[in-house]
């Protein structure tokens, strides 16, 4: 066996498949989509070439850089809420509910399972406004808070704070149950110590727990952040990227450069700016967390 | 490194194999030809329904409608023409059409229906218009249906209010004025699809300036900061200010709008005569189809528009492939297209095909609408109509914020000018 493994060949023989697949499914479709970056024009039309004029075109267009600031903004925001609610969660589940946790887990981490477009319809409904008063406006009347009745949906700044609201909600379970899974490893006897000394509630999880959950801690931050710098079907299923462009994310700005308006190239340069931001962010989470792990 | 090297030679084959054969399979197996149609209506609706009822009549074919989403129908045909395997029929946005047309890749219907004998079909009304929208290239898609553009109205509404039917811009203000105070909604809008807002502005200009001004705009005679965009953006978002929308218009889709109007929650509604089918529908009509009413757009003081002039559109039209069209395709043409518009008349659907009776059956409502498609002397297109796809996103998109007050209206013409610009 021993021999087999060594044999330079046969490992390259092995690694082969996976390699292929690897090499056709990603690499592949990256360097075509660069490739493009230098081309304008249409499926229809035929392609030309425009050497850097989309990167130009992509340093001075106001609409991307709004829409890369709307992304921003969704990523911290979207990504602390995911991350701190599902922290708090899953110690609530561990010191305070305990046992009896298993329903609660069950029902917080229900709405990771269930389609976006269904999540989508349903905070759709929650906020309406016409023709009927969705919940919150109606929990609104019925407070005699008619003054803070509005279109949530319908307005820039509110549609922005539902769809962060909708995608924390959705997601929070699935935290919560990875911090949960790394919450079960802290030694018991490793808290038993600690409450000997003295430690307690906040300072207990500052000192004590979120340090030995640390590696689960960043893989669940990283997991969110490459989650919500990506972020496009939920804002296609809520908003579609309005109001106006109040909601439009890098990745649904793509989607209409590209395949809405047909322009590939100038699309491709939009993904491909997406792509290295992404792994810039994942890189500095990274060596952000390596450095610590001594 | 020489067996690696076959295996990756292999793997290539095996690839190239998988690639090619796809390209094969297409026609005739057991003698029927099969003729392929994509489009966004499902079988059972619209143009799907006719043809696929009129196919059953010629034994020699088969025709396979494939269904998508309206929103994807112009993405699947351009990869579907890169890879130069356009079905034989397919709807697509008339306006578009041009590179297909500039490829060589759709027939010409003017030649083709004169050759086979049908051109006396089409009328000429419809021909102008799908003329017009080819850049006037000619005529290279059909009007499988055919639409006037206005504003709907409750008959009873309007009564009970005593209000007539405005027919000025001026008028209509006070129409909503008053159904205001009487606490009824004067307009059911569709926000969220952003189109029917930037339709009033459109009505607004096209009786300023005349049907032809979207033209005269990309033509550069005119810009959209001038005077009538202006006031015609301003009375937009006045209107929505005002309360003549309802509330949180950016939220309702299509569907709702329509409801909101047929279910007797708002006096007026602009849309078009595709959605006769709907205020026949005793089920979803439940003002009564009596009660449903329809007028031109208003006109402006001192504009230059008439009455006479309708907005319209041909809402998706229909194309043929060039690389699949033969003498058989030509054949089942001729039988399909020569008895398309008495068919499609049966089934209540106007069209840019002459109707040689029409039917008893019919309602009422949709024979006053056909006499008013009948009485159009000249067609306004729509706003977005001659905009490429990135002016057209943007008018559509601010126009959301034009309403909300985000964007003054000034701003608004502002950025769709720059964007036209370039």
């Amino acid at each position: 066996m021993k021999e087999v493994l060594g044999d330079r060949k046969a490992i390259l023989l092995f690694m082969l498949p996976a390699l292929l697949i690897y090499i056709v499914i990603l690499l592949v479709p990256i360097v075509w989509s660069s490739v493009y970056t230098f081309y304008e024009g249409s499926l229809i039309k035929g392609f030309s070439f425009v050497g850097i004029q989309n990167y130009i075109q992509l340093f001075n267009d106001s609409n991307f850089f709004s829409s890369l600031w709307i992304t921003l903004k969704f990523t911290l925001i979207v990504t602390t809420g995911q991350v701190f609610l599902g922290l708090m969660l899953s110690l609530l589940y561990v010191f305070y509910i305990k046992r009896a946790s298993f329903l609660i887990r069950t029902l917080v981490f229900f709405p990771v399972v269930l389609p976006t477009v269904a999540i989508a319809q349903l905070f759709a409904k929650l906020f309406e406004i016409a023709p009927n008063y969705g919940l919150v406006n109606s929990v609104l009347t019925a407070f005699h808070l008619e003054t803070w009745v509005q279109a949530w949906l319908g307005q820039p700044e509110t549609a922005f704070w539902i769809l962060c609201i909708m995608e924390i909600w959705k997601a929070m379970g699935f935290y919560a149950v990875i911090l949960y899974a790394g919450l079960m490893d802290v030694p018991e006897d490793v808290l038993e110590a600690a409450k000997i000394d003295g430690a307690k509630g906040w300072k207990m999880t500052q000192f004590i727990i979120l340090p030995l959950i640390k590696p689960i801690l960043i893989s669940a931050i990283i997991f969110s952040l490459s989650g919500t710098l990506k972020v496009f079907e939920q804002v296609v299923a809520l908003t579609g990227g309005g109001p106006g462009k109040s909601t439009t994310t890098l990745s649904v700005y793509m989607y209409q450069h590209a395949f809405t308006n047909g322009n590939y190239g100038y699309g491709s340069t939009v993904a491909l700016f997406l792509l290295f931001m992404t792994l810039v962010v994942t890189l500095i989470v990274y060596k952000v967390s390596w450095k610590d792990q001594t | 490194m020489n067996r690696i090297g076959m295996i990756l030679l292999g793997m290539l084959m095996v690839f190239l194999v998988v690639g090619c054969s796809s390209e094969e399979s297409a026609n005739s197996e057991d003698g029927t030809r099969t003729i392929d149609f994509l489009t966004e209506d499902r079988p059972d609706q619209g143009e799907s329904k006719i043809l696929l009822d009129l196919d059953e009549e010629i034994p020699e074919t088969e025709l396979e409608t494939e269904t998508i989403e309206h929103a994807n129908i112009m993405q699947q045909i351009s990869l579907l023409s890169a890879s130069n395997d356009l079905p034989e029929l397919f709807k697509y946005e008339s306006a578009q059409l041009e590179e297909l047309i500039d490829n060589g890749q759709v027939i010409n219907m003017e030649k083709t229906f004169k050759d086979l004998g049908i051109y006396d079909e089409l009328t000429p009304g419809a021909v102008d218009l799908l003329t017009q929208l080819s850049g006037d290239r000619g005529l290279y898609a059909l009007p499988v249906e055919l639409n006037i553009e206005g504003f709907w109205y409750n008959k009873k509404m309007f009564e009970e209010n005593n209000l007539e039917v405005p027919t000025t811009w001026e008028e209509m203000m006070e129409v909503s004025a008053k159904l205001s105070e009487a606490g009824i909604q004067p307009f059911s809008v569709a926000g969220k699809e952003k189109w029917p807002i930037t339709r009033f502005l459109n009505g607004y200009v096209i009786r300023y300036y005349g049907p032809d001004v979207m033209e005269r705009v990309k033509k550069g005679e005119l810009s959209v900061t001038d005077e009538g965009f202006v006031e015609g953006a301003q009375l937009v978002q006045e209107m929505n200010e005002k309360g003549y929308f309802g509330k949180g218009t950016n939220t309702i889709d299509a569907d709702t709008a329509l409801d909101i109007f047929l279910q007797g929650e708002a006096a007026m509604y602009y849309s078009g005569s595709w959605d006769l089918a709907n205020f026949n529908n005793p089920e979803r009509n439940q003002i009564g189809l009596e009660n449903v009413g329809m007028f031109n757009i208003p006109l402006v003081e001192g504009g230059k528009g008439t009455l006479d002039d309708w907005s319209m559109n041909a809402g998706l039209t229909l194309s043929a492939s060039a690389e699949k069209y033969d003498e058989q395709m030509g054949e089942w043409m001729k039988q399909i297209f020569s008895e398309y518009g008495d068919k499609a008349m049966e089934e209540g659907i106007i069209t840019g095909f002459k109707a040689s009776e029409i039917p008893d059956d019919i309602s009422q409502l949709t024979k006053e609408t056909m006499d008013k498609i009948n009485s159009v002397e000249n067609a306004a297109l729509w706003f977005e109509a001659r905009m490429d796809a990135e002016s057209k996103a943007l008018a559509e998109d601010n126009a959301q914020l034009l309403l909300t007050g985000q964007m003054s209206p000034e701003e608004y013409l502002e950025a769709l000018k720059s964007q036209l610009e370039k």
